[in-house]
C-alpha cells in the first residue's frame, strides 16, 4: 500500500502564555486513509481540536510552536508558507466546526458565503459558483435550496446551518474533511440526520474524515478507527471493535464505563473516573493519566511508548505499562468495562 | 423507585402541575404593537412529583422544558393553570407567601460558569442562602464546610473564586448552594450537559447519593434520553409544549408508545459498535415546527410516519395504559389489543384534546 | 427593513418634540434670570411698559401657546435675543460655515485616521507598533484641546509660520486659504477623538478575531486581507460609527467651544460661549435645539446604518 492520505508524525503544539508554555499537543502520530473515518476522542483539553486546527494552519501565530510532521498526499503541511497553505485550506482540507450558530458570518447571505469559498479556489463566474452552491445545498438535504441561499444565517435552524457548513466544506471536493464536534450543539434527531449525511458523504466522495468528538456513542455509529487522546497525547488507537471490545488503556475503560446508555439499565453507580484532567502547564511526570488511575504502579512514572501491546493485533496501539492479560481482568467492573473506584489512602 | 400505578395527580404529591400554560405574545405593528400571534411554550401540561421521586423531563429545543422550570420557580408567569407545592397553590402566591416554598424548591442550572457570581468567593456564595435560612452567623462557616464536604469538595475551597474551579467542581458548588436551603425538591436544568463525559458520571453519582441520603425529589430536565434513564423514576417526553408520553422510567425504553419517543430513542447511537450495527433505526426527517400558533391535532403529526387524518385534526388525549404509562397518540405503538381495551382517558389530558381513545388499527 | 426605518423616523420626530418642549420649559418659562418681559424692557422700564411688552410678546398666554409661538419664531427666523436684540437665526447662520467646515472636516479626518491606526494596532497587537500606538493614543486622549491648540499656535503658526495664527476664511473667498486656516483647528479637535476611537476599534477587532465565523473564513482559505476587510472590519466598525454619529452631531451643534475659541473661528460654539456669559436664553435655546436635532437625527441615521450592516437588526 502507498502512503496514506494523511500521515501525522510526532506532532507537537505548544502555546506560550504568561503562565508558561501550554503543551496542547504532545507528540501525536496518526494516519487517515481515503474513505476512512477516524474518530479522535477526548475531553476538553485533550488536544483533539488543536490537532485538527493545526492541520489547517489555524493555530499558527506568534505564540505557537509547532513541530513534527503532517503530510497530506505526501505534501508537508506544517512547513508550508501561508500562501501555499491558503490554497490547501478549504480546497484539499475542509473543516466543519462545532457550533453552527456562530460559525457562519451573520451579516452575509448563506449563498454568498459558499460562493466566496468556491471562487477563492476555482476560476468560476458568480453564476456558475451559485449554481454549484445550489447543487451542494440540495446534496446535503436543504429543501428549496435556490431560495434558501438568499437567506441570512439567523433565518436557519441549527441543523440547517450545520448542513450549510457541510455544503461549504464540500464545495471544493476536499480530500480530507475535519469535523470538529459537528453534532454536539444539535438536537438528537437532527444529530442523527447529520451523521447520516456524513456517512453518505464518505461513501460517495471517498474523502478521508477526521471526526473530533467526546461522544463515544457517535464514534460507535460512524468511525472505522478510533484515536483516544488524553492531556495532549494519544493514549490508545485501534479499530472500532478493538477499542470498544478490547480497550487497553485505563482511561478508555473509564470513558466507556462512565457513559450513560439508552439501551441498558445500570441501576448501580456509574463507574466514574475520579479527579480531573491535569493542567497542561505542568502535566504530571510519566503517564499523564497516572494520578487518576486506580491501577497505577511504580513504572507509571516513566512515559510508556505508544506501541502495539496486544499479540494478535499489530494496529492496536496504547500507552500503558500494565500486562495485557492483567488489563483484561482489571477493566471489568460489575461485569462491564469500566474503571474501578480508586483505593484511597 | 416509584410504585407502579402511582396516583396520577392529587393530594400527596410534593409538586403538582395542573393544566399549566405559558404563552408568549408575539407583537408587531407599524407604530403601535399589538399581539398578532402567540408562542405556545408550555401548552396545557400536567405533571406531578412525589416525595423522594425523580421525574425526568426530556425533549429537544423548543419543547418547553426550560420554560416549564422557569414557570415552576415563578421566573415566568403562567398564562393559566395551577402549580401546587405541598397542596399550597403557588401559581399566584405573593413574594411573602412564596418565601417558604422558595426555600424548599431549589434550582441547579446548566451552565455552572454563568450561574455563580464570579466576584464572590465560595464562602460568600454559600453564606447568602445559609443566612437566609436563618442560621446564626457563628454556625455558617461550619455549615459551609459541611456542605462542601457533602458535595465532594474540600473546606479550603471556601476561600476561592468560581473561576479557580473546573466545570465539574463548579457544578458541585451549584449543588451545594441549592442544598444550603435544605430543599425538598431540586429542579435540575440540564445539570450535566455542559460537562465532560468523565465528569458527568461523577455529578450523576453525587446527585444519586444526595437523593438517597437526604430524601430529595428531583425534576431532571435533559435533551436526550440517555442521561435521564439512569436517574429517573418516571420520565415525561415533551414536544412543542405538550407532554407526549409519561411513563415509569424503565418501561419507556422497552415499550415506547409514542412515535416521537421512538424517534428520540432511535436517534441516539449506542456506544457499542455491534449493537449499533444490529439496530434497525428510523431517522425521523424534518425539523421541529415553529411553536408560534401551532396547528390543531397532534403536534408531532407533521414528522410522524404513522400519522393519519385524525392526527392532523384532533389533538390526541393522554391515554392511560397499564402501569400508569400515559401516551398522547392516536396510533400508539407496542400496545396490545387487551391493553387498548383497558385504556382510559387520563385527567391530565389537555382540555383541548379530543374525547376519542385510540383504537386498534384496521 | 422599510418598517424598521419608518418606526425609527417616527420615534425621532417624537423625541424632538419632547426635547424641544422640555428645553423650552427650562430656558423660557422657568427662566432663572427673571421675567423675560422685564429683561426686554430694560432696567428703567415702568411696570406698565413691562406689561405692554408682556402682552405683545405673548408672555401672558398659556404655556403651550407660548411654546408653539417660540418654536415658530425660532424656525422662521423671527426670534431675537432679549438682551442683545440681534436676530438669533441670523447669528447662527453666520456662525454655521465656520462650524460646519471645522466639524465635518475634522470628523472625516478623525474617523479615517482612527480606522487606520486602530486596525494597524489590532493587526500588530502585542508587537512594537501596537505598544507605540497605545502610548500615543493615551497622550491623545489626555490632551486638552486648549493646550494642544495653544501649542500648535505657538510652535507651528507663530514660531515656524507654517500655519495661519487664527481666523476663518470662507471657502468661496479662497479654497486654499480656507484649508490652510482649518488645518490647525482640525488637528486640535481630532486628536482626542482619534486616541479614543482607535482604542475602541482595536478592541473590537481583537474581539472579532476570536469569533467562530472568522475562524471559518480562514478555514475557507481566504487571504488575511480579505478576512480582515470582509469578515472582521464590517462588524468591528459598528461601535465607532455610532460613537462618531453622536460626537459629530455635538460638534456641529456648537460643542467644539474650546477649539473654536482657541483658533478664533467665531462659529456656533463661540456663539454659545458668549450666550452663556450674557445669559442670553433665546440664543441658548436655539443652540440647544440645534444640538438636539443633530444628535437625534444622527442617532437615527446610525441606527438605520446598523440595520443595513447587520441583517439581524432589521427584524425591528
Amino acid at each position: 500500500m502507498s502512503e496514506p492520505l494523511l500521515q501525522i508524525e510526532d506532532l507537537a503544539v505548544r502555546f506560550r502564555t504568561d503562565e508558561g508554555a501550554v503543551r496542547a499537543v504532545d507528540g501525536v502520530s496518526l494516519s487517515v486513509e481515503r474513505g476512512e473515518v477516524v474518530a479522535v476522542v477526548g475531553e476538553s483539553g485533550s488536544g483533539k481540536s488543536v490537532t485538527g486546527m493545526t492541520l489547517m494552519g489555524l493555530t499558527r501565530g506568534p505564540n505557537a510552536e509547532i513541530s513534527g510532521s503532517a503530510r497530506l498526499d505526501g505534501r508537508e503541511l506544517l512547513t508550508m508558507s501561508n500562501r501555499e497553505l491558503r490554497a490547501v485550506r478549504g480546497n484539499d482540507i475542509a473543516m466543519v466546526f462545532q457550533d453552527p450558530m456562530s460559525s457562519l458570518n451573520p451579516v452575509y447571505r448563506v449563498g454568498d458565503q459558499i460562493v466566496e469559498q468556491i471562487r477563492t479556489h476555482q476560476q468560476l463566474s458568480r453564476q456558475q459558483a451559485m449554481a454549484r452552491a445550489v447543487e451542494l445545498m440540495e446534496r446535503v438535504g436543504v429543501p428549496r435550496a435556490a431560495e434558501r441561499l438568499r437567506s441570512y444565517p439567523h433565518e436557519f435552524s441549527g441543523g440547517m446551518r450545520q448542513r450549510v457548513m457541510i455544503a461549504m466544506a464540500l464545495s471544493c471536493s476536499p480530500k480530507l474533511l475535519i469535523a470538529d464536534e459537528p453534532t454536539t450543539a444539535l438536537d438528537v434527531t437532527i444529530q442523527a440526520q447529520i451523521l447520516e449525511e456524513l456517512r453518505q458523504l464518505r461513501s460517495e466522495t471517498n474523502a478521508g474524515i477526521i471526526l473530533v468528538t467526546h461522544d463515544l456513542a457517535v464514534v460507535a455509529d460512524i468511525a472505522d478507527r478510533v484515536v483516544v487522546m488524553y492531556s495532549g497525547r494519544v493514549v490508545e488507537q485501534g479499530t472500532l471493535d478493538e477499542l470498544f471490545y478490547d480497550p487497553q488503556h485505563p482511561y478508555t475503560w473509564g470513558l466507556l464505563g462512565s457513559i450513560t446508555r439508552v439501551d441498558s439499565d445500570r441501576s448501580a453507580r456509574l463507574p466514574a473516573i475520579d479527579g480531573m484532567p491535569p493542567s497542561l502547564l505542568a502535566p504530571p511526570p510519566g503517564c499523564h493519566f497516572q494520578p487518576r488511575c486506580p491501577h497505577a504502579f511504580e513504572r507509571c512514572g516513566e512515559v510508556p511508548e505508544l506501541s502495539p501491546r496486544t499479540p494478535d493485533s499489530p494496529g492496536h496501539l496504547d500507552r500503558c505499562w500494565l500486562e495485557v492479560e492483567r488489563k483484561r481482568t482489571l477493566r471489568l467492573v460489575d461485569g462491564q468495562i469500566g474503571l474501578a473506584a480508586p483505593v484511597r489512602a | 423507585m416509584s410504585e407502579s400505578g402511582l396516583p396520577e395527580q392529587g393530594p400527596g404529591a410534593l409538586l403538582a402541575v395542573d393544566h399549566l400554560r405559558v404563552l408568549f405574545p408575539v407583537k408587531a405593528g407599524l407604530i403601535i404593537d399589538r399581539t398578532v400571534s402567540r408562542v405556545h411554550a408550555v401548552d396545557d401540561v400536567s405533571l406531578s412529583i412525589g416525595t423522594g421521586e425523580t421525574l425526568g423531563v426530556v425533549g429537544e429545543s423548543g419543547c418547553g422544558k426550560t420554560t416549564l422550570i422557569r414557570a415552576l420557580v415563578r421566573l415566568i408567569k403562567a398564562t393559566s393553570g395551577q402549580i401546587h407545592f405541598r397542596d399550597l397553590d403557588i401559581t399566584a402566591a405573593s413574594r411573602r407567601q412564596l418565601l417558604p416554598v422558595r426555600r424548599e424548591m431549589q434550582m441547579v442550572f446548566q451552565d455552572p460558569q454563568a450561574s455563580l457570581n464570579p466576584r464572590k468567593r465560595i464562602r460568600q456564595i454559600l453564606a447568602t442562602p445559609l443566612a437566609l435560612r436563618g442560621l446564626p452567623r457563628a454556625e455558617i462557616e461550619a455549615e459551609s464546610r459541611r456542605l462542601l464536604d457533602r458535595v465532594g469538595l474540600r473546606p479550603e475551597h471556601l476561600g476561592r473564586f468560581p473561576h479557580e474551579f473546573s466545570g465539574g467542581q463548579r457544578q458541585r458548588i451549584g449543588i451545594a448552594r441549592a442544598l444550603a436551603m435544605q430543599p425538598k425538591l431540586i429542579l435540575l436544568d440540564e445539570p450535566v450537559s455542559a460537562l465532560d463525559v468523565s465528569i458527568q458520571a461523577q455529578v450523576i453519582n453525587l446527585l444519586d447519593d444526595l437523593k438517597e441520603d437526604l430524601g430529595l425529589s428531583y425534576l431532571f430536565v435533559a435533551h436526550d434520553l440517555s442521561v435521564v434513564r439512569h436517574v429517573s423514576d418516571r420520565i415525561a417526553v415533551m414536544y412543542l409544549g405538550k407532554v407526549m408520553e409519561l411513563s415509569p422510567a424503565a418501561e419507556l425504553y422497552t415499550k415506547p408508545m409514542h412515535p416521537y419517543t421512538q424517534a428520540l430513542l432511535d436517534a441516539i447511537p449506542i456506544p457499542d459498535p455491534a449493537e449499533n450495527r444490529k439496530r434497525v433505526r428510523t431517522v425521523v426527517t424534518g425539523e421541529v415546527p415553529s411553536p408560534i400558533d401551532p396547528p390543531d391535532g397532534c403536534r408531532f403529526a407533521s414528522r410522524c410516519r404513522h400519522a393519519s387524518d385524525i392526527c392532523r385534526t384532533v389533538e390526541p388525549p393522554l391515554t392511560r395504559y397499564a402501569n400508569g404509562h400515559l401516551a398522547a397518540c392516536h396510533h400508539p405503538q407496542n400496545v396490545s389489543a387487551a391493553e387498548l381495551a383497558a385504556a382510559v382517558r387520563s385527567p391530565l389530558s389537555p382540555t383541548s384534546a379530543g374525547e376519542q381513545l385510540p383504537t386498534l388499527a384496521a | 427593513m422599510a418598517r424598521f426605518v419608518i418606526r425609527r423616523l417616527i420615534t425621532m420626530v417624537l423625541m424632538l418634540i419632547v426635547i424641544s418642549f422640555v428645553t423650552f420649559l427650562l430656558f423660557i418659562v422657568a427662566l432663572p434670570g427673571g421675567n423675560p418681559a422685564a429683561l426686554i424692557a430694560g432696567r428703567l422700564a415702568t411696570p406698565a411698559e413691562v406689561h405692554l411688552i408682556s402682552v405683545r410678546y405673548g408672555f401672558d398666554k398659556p404655556i403651550w401657546v407660548q411654546y408653539v409661538r417660540t418654536m415658530a419664531n425660532l424656525f422662521d427666523g423671527s426670534a431675537y435675543s432679549y438682551q442683545e436684540g440681534f436676530n438669533v437665526m441670523g447669528a447662527i447662520t453666520r456662525g454655521a460655515p465656520a462650524t460646519l467646515s471645522l466639524s465635518i472636516g475634522a470628523g472625516v479626518f478623525w474617523l479615517l485616521s482612527s480606522i487606520g491606526l486602530g486596525t494597524l494596532a489590532a493587526v500588530r497587537s502585542g508587537r512594537y507598533t501596537d505598544r507605540v500606538l497605545t502610548v500615543l493614543s493615551m497622550v491623545g486622549v489626555s490632551m486638552p484641546p486648549f493646550l494642544l491648540g495653544a501649542v500648535l499656535i505657538y510652535y507651528v503658526s507663530y514660531k515656524a509660520g507654517v500655519l495661519p495664527i487664527n481666523g476663518y476664511i470662507s471657502f468661496t473667498v479662497s479654497p486654499w486659504q480656507w484649508f490652510r486656516h482649518l488645518i490647525g483647528p482640525w488637528i486640535t479637535l481630532s486628536v482626542l477623538f482619534i486616541g479614543f476611537y482607535s482604542r475602541v476599534l482595536r478592541g473590537s477587532i481583537l474581539d472579532a478575531q476570536g469569533e467562530d465565523y472568522v475562524r471559518t473564513a480562514r478555514a475557507k482559505g481566504l487571504s488575511e486581507r480579505r478576512v480582515l476587510v470582509r469578515h472582521i472590519l464590517r462588524m468591528s466598525l459598528l461601535p465607532i460609527i455610532s460613537l462618531w454619529g453622536l460626537d459629530i452631531a455635538q460638534v456641529i451643534g456648537g460643542g467644539a467651544i474650546l477649539t473654536e475659541s482657541v483658533w478664533g473661528l467665531h462659529g456656533i460654539g463661540q456663539l454659545a460661549f458668549n450666550a452663556i456669559g450674557a445669559f442670553d436664553t433665546v440664543t441658548l435655546l436655539a443652540i440647544v435645539l440645534l444640538t438636539a436635532i443633530c444628535v437625534v437625527v444622527m442617532s437615527a441615521l446610525v441606527d438605520i446604518l446598523y440595520a443595513v450592516l447587520d441583517p439581524r437588526i432589521r427584524l425591528g
